[in-house]
């Protein structure tokens, strides 16, 4: 029985409850059991943000993640926190635009993908955050993109549904990006 | 069954409410269930209902005992520090027998504390808060689904007893987010012929109060209230046992520690411990036969919570001390890691013959 749990971090702003609300309800609408639990209070207002999501085929006990199987850091003060919370043979996902440095385990898969600057490039501004949880998708088992429309409408407001297609490209860039 | 969606749990509570009929909100902003207010703010004008930022927490609850008497369903919600505020209106509440839900998503205290998630309310919606002789039905909701299915049942029994219910839950509660369905609502409110509403010249005219000046008169009423107690005690009390069957160390915990022990009993019984759970689901009535039922099976007992040792006096009451009860916790808006429940059951199981 599978369950994985991720820790997504990085600036307020940058779309990390966003990311892990597309996990959350990914692994909803495939029928497993699933929570997300967000920072809240003064990270809302920028500063740091992160969030909790756990996906599993049991019921699900703790909703905090202490012990990690993936680490999505989007910036360099989350890499620093929670890298070595990652249990060993985890994966971390880093957004190696604005990381600069390498990440110092040896006993886990990382993945640099320069999502902020590949968000430039393609007119994909403020969607690093998409590209990111794209390659976790490729790499993370139990994953897939098959419902990524069906997963887009529950999570994208209803003012915003012109942005669905920008959010579903994205995701795929990352889910491509070698 | 409806389809399930991801809610967070301050919002399911929102939901449930006015879907087991409660068409007026009173409340004022505070974190973390800010977020019950805000769905209330969007939902109430569709449905015609009622949502009224108060300019305080106390106008709030006054606003509370004006509809209650009326006999409509209606609820505020607020966070510690805006539960001591409305301790008062609480109060009167019990002394007039109104029924109402409130909600409290608790931070940590005392005082305006923090932010992040507490269970050190627990005294405050248990043995009291406001003054005088009286009870409120607690209830503490342990995942989204629940803070929905117990928002129903708040209502329904506060209808039933005309009496507060409460919902005590806590922040990680309020925020997180799980999938919910909020369905086969069974609404029970019965006949209210004490309401408010106007005697149309056909009927005496109904007085709601809770000034009696004559103490014998009010200590009567007392004892009539703690009848009404006794029976609840002995028909409402609502509990989860969680392997149980075989259990030498038991853990009592409600609302978020119960899910970290949860996590805890299955390492410990990787590591051969028969560690089990009593999950209190009323606060008040509290679940005392099953305690006092596993305190002649079990070893010792351990109370998980987010509080400096509230929990744990109910526990060693329930069990009336035949087994030692030991105190796992952290305060403030700490909260404990699976590993430390673990240790506290290693240490239990070592100590306890």
């Amino acid at each position: 029985m599978a369950t994985t749990k991720m820790v997504f971090a990085g600036f307020g702003g940058q779309g990390i409850l966003f990311a892990g609300k597309f996990m959350a309800y990914n692994g909803l609408i495939a029928d497993r059991q699933v929570s997300w639990l967000p920072s809240y209070g003064p990270e809302m207002r920028g500063g740091t943000a992160n969030c909790n999501v756990i996906v599993s085929d049991e019921p699900i006990g703790s909703p905090i993640v202490d012990k990690p199987d993936v680490l999505v850091a989007m910036n360099l003060p989350s890499l620093d926190k929670y890298e070595d919370t990652v249990v060993p043979g985890g994966k971390i996902f880093v957004d190696s635009t604005l990381i600069e440095r390498k990440v110092r385990r040896t006993d886990v898969d990382v993945y640099y993908i320069p999502a902020t600057r590949l968000a430039s490039e393609k007119k994909l501004d403020t969607l690093a955050n998409m590209i990111i949880t794209g390659k976790l998708v490729k790499e993370v088992d139990g994953f897939s993109l098959d419902n990524v429309q069906e997963v887009l409408s529950h999570i994208v407001s209803a003012r915003h549904q012109d942005l669905l297609g920008f959010n579903r490209d994205a995701l795929e860039l990352g889910y491509n990006y070698q | 069954m409806s389809e399930k969606v991801l809610m967070k749990g301050n919002e399911a509570i929102a939901e449930a409410a006015i879907k087991a009929g409660c068409n007026f909100y009173f409340g004022y902003p505070i974190t973390p269930q800010t977020e019950v207010a805000a769905y209330m703010a969007k939902r109430m004008p569709k449905i015609g209902g009622t949502f009224l930022q108060a300019e305080s927490e106390i106008a709030a609850i006054n606003m509370v005992i004006g509809v209650a008497s009326t006999g409509k369903r209606v609820m505020t919600s607020s966070s510690s520090p805006g539960i001591s505020l409305k301790s008062e209106g609480i109060s009167y509440l019990a002394g007039c027998d109104l029924p109402a839900l409130v909600v409290n998503v608790q931070r940590g205290g005392p005082g305006l504390g923090g932010i992040q998630p507490s269970q050190s309310d627990y005294f405050q919606a248990t043995k009291g808060g406001g003054h005088g002789d009286y009870r409120n039905i607690v209830l503490a909701p342990s995942s989204v689904q629940e803070m929905a299915a117990l928002t129903v049942k708040g209502f329904n029994l506060a209808d039933k007893y005309r009496m507060v219910a409460m919902i005590l839950a806590d922040g990680t509660m309020g925020q997180m987010m799980e999938p919910v369905a909020i369905d086969d609502i069974e609404i029970e409110t019965g006949e209210k012929p004490w309401a408010l509403t106007g005697t149309e010249c056909r009927r005496p005219r109904n007085i709601v109060n809770s000034l009696y000046l004559k103490p014998d008169v009010l200590e009567q009423k007392n004892f009539e209230r703690f009848e009404k107690y006794k029976q609840i005690e002995e028909n409402e009390a609502l509990y989860e046992s969680y392997m149980m069957d075989d259990a030498d160390i038991c853990i009592v915990s409600f609302g978020i520690t119960a899910r970290i022990a949860k996590n805890a009993i299955a390492t410990a019984r990787a590591k051969g411990i028969k560690a089990g759970l009593i999950r209190p689901i009323t606060l008040w009535p509290f679940p005392k036969k099953p305690l006092l039922e596993a305190a002649d099976k079990c070893r010792a007992f351990i109370s998980v919570e987010l509080s400096m040792g509230q929990l744990v006096e109910d526990v060693e009451l329930a069990t009336r001390c035949k087994k030692p009860v030991y105190l796992c916790n952290r305060t403030g808006g700490m909260i404990p890691s699976p590993d430390e429940v673990v240790a506290a059951i290693e240490k239990a199981d070592k100590e306890a013959k």
